[in-house]
């Protein structure tokens, strides 16, 4: 409904932070990594439990890993997880082919493969805040995990999902 | 630009050339945000005495940063011309400009006598839904939660050549009946020409 919405440009970069991300040095960009991680855990984890209330509880890693593709995502990025695989031992393969956050950004073509590479790590900074906020909303639904962000082409996304006691 | 005018653009841009998202998570990320610089910012010496007034400030940084953009996106959306005075400025700010972002319109009240100084009082505020402040006997004295939205109206303000100060005087959150910012305008901004420019 119109009432419960606000308007949106899109990911958490409204502050114009992370454009800068890439040019920090390793432990400036660590700590900024582990606070966005952190607040989206937070985020997740509100989102997960408000969310999911009106719907049958998620039994199996699998049912709980597809609330978050088919139902969390959409909330957040209006569309659905694109493709998700799974080695049927506890990990688990997100990949949205375009992802609303990097969907915008652009490359100076003329500036050669190398301005290229540096797209894609200023990139990655984006992709911190989702990834704490599916480690978030996992937790709240009883699954802990580690979840790893990672883009070698813009605009896809993936989020490695590796679950407590996951075998490789 | 009449009062029904504005709310008319209003209506018709959120309805038709807004994106929108839930509400509830703009609420969890921004409450997330604030109560993040509440833990990192604290009073010399301390450990866990948050700086409200750095709280604050930062807010409003952030807000400044956001504006001196959304002025942009405003501009393109709403397709408004500039503003005749104050009081125009006054009406397209509640009834378009909150109104396509966050769907909301606070009611423009309380004119100084020089007409120069507004408020706007929030019935709603998508910021602050379920929020309480924290328990520690100094925030409802020191913290304005939803400071960035000062911020967001000083830079935007600032990119149509109007300084202003901008600030909030009452928030529910506090304890007080309502939620009003203040917006005084300290002066147009002159455009002047770059040295040495032929």
């Amino acid at each position: 409904s119109t009432t419960n919405e606000v308007a949106t440009k899109g990911g958490v970069s409204s502050t114009g932070a992370p454009s800068t991300a890439a040019g920090l040095d390793d432990g400036t960009r660590e700590a900024l990594y582990f606070r966005l991680n952190n607040m989206g855990y937070r985020v997740g984890q509100g989102l997960a439990e408000r969310f999911s209330t009106n719907r049958p509880r998620p039994v199996t890693p699998l049912e709980t890993i597809k609330f978050i593709c088919k139902d969390l995502w959409p909330l957040l990025f209006r569309k659905q997880i694109d493709n998700l695989k799974t080695n049927h031992r506890g990990i688990f393969v997100l990949t949205d082919v375009r992802f609303q956050p990097l969907s915008r950004v652009s490359v100076d073509r003329r500036a050669g493969p190398r301005a290229a590479e540096e797209l894609v790590r200023r990139a990655q900074v984006y992709l911190v805040f989702p990834a704490g906020v599916i480690r978030g909303a996992l937790s709240a639904l009883g699954i802990e995990a580690t979840v790893q962000g990672e883009t070698t082409e813009i605009p896809t996304a993936t989020f490695q999902i590796k679950t407590k006691g996951a075998k490789a | 630009m009449a009062s029904s005018k504005a709310a008319r653009i209003g209506e018709d841009v959120w309805k038709s050339r807004t994106e929108k998202i839930n509400t509830e998570i703009v609420t969890l990320t921004y409450g997330t945000i604030v109560s993040s610089l509440c833990r990192d910012l604290l009073l010399p010496n301390t450990t866990s005495s948050t700086d409200y007034a750095a709280v604050n400030a930062e807010l409003d940084r952030m807000g400044y940063n956001i504006g001196l953009r959304l002025v942009e996106d405003f501009l393109a959306k709403s397709n408004t011309g500039a503003c005749q005075n104050l009081r125009e400025t006054a009406e397209v700010i509640s009834k378009t400009g909150f109104k396509i972002f966050l769907n909301i319109t606070p009611i423009v009240s309380g004119w100084s006598s020089d007409g120069k100084s507004f408020g706007l009082v929030f019935e709603e505020n998508p910021l602050a839904d379920f929020v309480e402040l924290p328990d520690d006997g100094r925030s409802q004295e020191e913290l304005w939660y939803s400071n960035i939205l000062c911020g967001v109206l000083r830079g935007a303000l600032e990119m149509v050549q109007m300084q202003v100060d901008v600030r909030f005087v009452s928030d529910v959150l506090r304890g007080n009946d309502t939620t009003e910012m203040r917006v005084t305008l300290l002066k147009y901004i002159e455009d002047e020409m770059p040295p040495d420019d032929e």
